[in-house]
């Protein structure tokens, strides 16, 4: 059995949850106060996933890099593999902001500043 | 008397000092209220701090939409040239003269050459500074490898350079978690975060990040030394009492080859307290009426210049409001002068602005308390106001709508209490 406790971050409640978890299973969640709360906090402990960014070195434009994220939150565990990729990006200006720069394993990356 | 330089004169209804959301967003406004503006800003790029955060957390209540800082940034600038906004980058502002009422002068170089401009109202939103090592009191070889949470952000996110592979970072508040998530994603090796305080500094969804990339959090502690030859090589960890005493015998090192400092943000004040625009010691910006307007008529105030803000949107908010103030002061040739309401700070209220209030509107409060607490009331006892709250923490400013109705049924003052419910 472990026991896995944070602050939930869903709303600015914080609530403290605790989950407890054992072969891989959710056995227990105790501490919020809502259902999006409990799903939040099952997601964390099961597949946990985050919105990465990062800057691409771009060439010809006003500052030297273009700011980046996913599009879509990535696995957590999975983030080191796709900061990786993104060492090997090189861009070239024009870049516009919201345009998809690369793609990786179906998720785009998108620019989020112009160059 | 001083004889007049020659410089090239320009004249407007409004400058705009600083470029930032604040800065932005009250010259996009000015100019759909009709008003002659220029905004000016010494960076080379619009958007102040927003480019070089590339997180995302920005823009929920403004654009009802999740951004990073550059998005944010960019609609605004997008807004302002679709307007048709005057602007100039690359222009530092070196001093306001405030000759009468409708009559400033603001000095700025550019890389055409110095210039000044007549101007009826300022407003002044040129963000905070950073508090730097000396100033927390860290002593030692003054090595390289110290840096500020915002250059090294600015080197890692606007110029693609990592600062440094080991890194020790001073303050666990928003800006110190995010700075750690950064130097973690690019390879770095997050050695500790350490916090004077028993609390994290940050909020919740930003505390999450120690744990994401496994970061020691040392709270109750604080660095003390830098030792170095050339570069930074170590740094001096000693734990604190419940005073903030340094405990004896308690110190120990940790190797790092890169120290940042985290340690709060500062209004930026300087040229208005040449002018001697009133500041307030406990929010180090100025203290305004609810048009922003400083001690000094016809200077407003908004952003980060005014207090330290966690979200954008009310720096925005502040932005507009600062130039409808601009606005009504140069239509009416001046704020009208009355009886205003003062506002005091009651039990566990760090900060709060604005400080006097007229009655004739509806205002936002911005406070924030001295200490963390559970199951508060938020309460005005003068007008018999009272918002409860589950939580309340230092790291999160709160904003408090008080309608002009119930400003009216205070005396001469407010008073604004957090207390348990
Ligand atoms: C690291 C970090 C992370 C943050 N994360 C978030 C977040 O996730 N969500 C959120 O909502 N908010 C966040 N914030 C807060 C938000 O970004 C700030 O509150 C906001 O940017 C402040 O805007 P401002 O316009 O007052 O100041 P700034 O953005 O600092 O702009 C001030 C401008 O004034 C210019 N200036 C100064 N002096 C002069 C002069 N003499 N002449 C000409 N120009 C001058 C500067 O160059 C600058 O461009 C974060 C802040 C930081 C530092």
């Amino acid at each position: 059995m472990k026991a896995y406790r944070f602050t939930c971050i869903v709303c600015p409640l914080g609530c403290s949850i605790e989950v407890e978890v054992e072969n891989g299973e959710v056995k227990e969640v105790r501490g919020c106060k809502c259902p999006r709360g409990m799903e939040w906090a099952i997601q964390e402990v099961t597949s946990p996933k985050r919105v990465v960014m990062s800057v691409v070195p771009v060439e010809g434009g006003a500052l030297p890099t273009v700011s980046v994220k996913t599009a879509e939150p990535v696995p957590k565990e999975k983030i080191p593999e796709l900061m990786k990729f993104l060492t090997k990006l090189k861009l070239k200006a024009p870049v516009e902001i919201g345009q998809v720069v690369a793609e990786w394993k179906g998720i785009k990356i998108v620019a989020t500043r112009g160059a | 008397m001083e004889p007049m330089p020659q410089i090239p004169m320009l004249s407007y209804d409004v400058v705009v000092i600083g470029g930032g959301p604040a800065g932005m967003a009250a010259a996009a406004k000015a100019k759909e209220l009709g008003l002659n503006v220029l905004l000016l800003d010494e960076n080379d790029y619009l958007g102040g701090i927003l480019p070089q955060c590339i997180h995302p957390g920005f823009g929920i209540h403004y654009f009802k939409e999740e951004l990073t800082g550059p998005e944010f940034a960019s609609r605004l600038a997008k807004h302002l040239v679709e307007l048709g906004v005057e602007y100039k980058t690359s222009a530092r502002v070196l001093e306001i003269k405030n000759y009468s009422d409708l009559e400033k002068v603001v000095i700025f170089t550019s890389p055409t050459g110095v210039y000044q401009v007549w101007a009826k109202a300022v407003i002044y939103a040129a963000g905070a500074r950073e508090r730097h090592a000396f100033e927390i009191g860290i002593v030692g070889d003054r090595v390289s490898g110290i840096y500020t949470a915002g250059e090294a952000q600015t080197l890692m996110d606007i110029y693609g350079v990592l600062p440094g592979k080991e890194v020790v970072i001073v303050g666990s508040g928003d800006v110190g978690l995010i700075m750690a998530r950064r130097f973690a994603l690019e390879g770095a090796k997050v050695k500790a975060v350490i916090e004077l305080m028993p609390y994290p500094g940050g909020l919740a969804r930003n505390v999450m990040i120690l744990r994401d990339f496994n970061i020691p959090l040392y709270l109750s502690h604080k660095v003390v030394e830098v030792r170095g030859k050339g570069r930074v090589q170590g740094v001096k960890v000693v734990k604190v009492d419940e005073n903030l005493n340094e405990i004896p015998g308690s110190e120990f090192w940790i190797e790092a080859d890169t120290l940042v400092i985290s340690a709060g943000l500062v209004p930026s004040v300087k040229k208005l307290r040449k002018i001697g625009v009133e500041i307030d010691p406990a929010t180090g910006g100025p203290v305004v009426n609810d048009r922003l307007e400083t001690s000094v008529p016809g200077i407003f105030v908004a952003g980060n210049a005014l207090l330290i803000n966690d979200l954008v949107d009310y720096v925005a908010e502040q932005g507009e409001l600062a130039a409808e103030s601009a606005r009504e002061f140069i239509e009416k040739g001046g704020i009208e002068s009355r009886k205003w309401v003062k506002v005091e700070k009651g039990q566990n209220v760090r900060l709060i602005a604005p400080h006097y209030l007229s009655g004739d509107r509806d205002v936002y409060l911005y406070l924030r308390v001295s200490r963390p607490m559970e199951d508060v009331e938020i309460r005005i006892p003068e007008v018999g106001k009272r918002l409860r709250l589950p939580v309340v923490k230092p790291a999160e400013m709160r904003r408090l709508k008080l309608k002009a109705e119930e400003i009216q049924k205070a005396g001469e003052k407010l008073t604004v209490e957090v207390v348990k419910a």
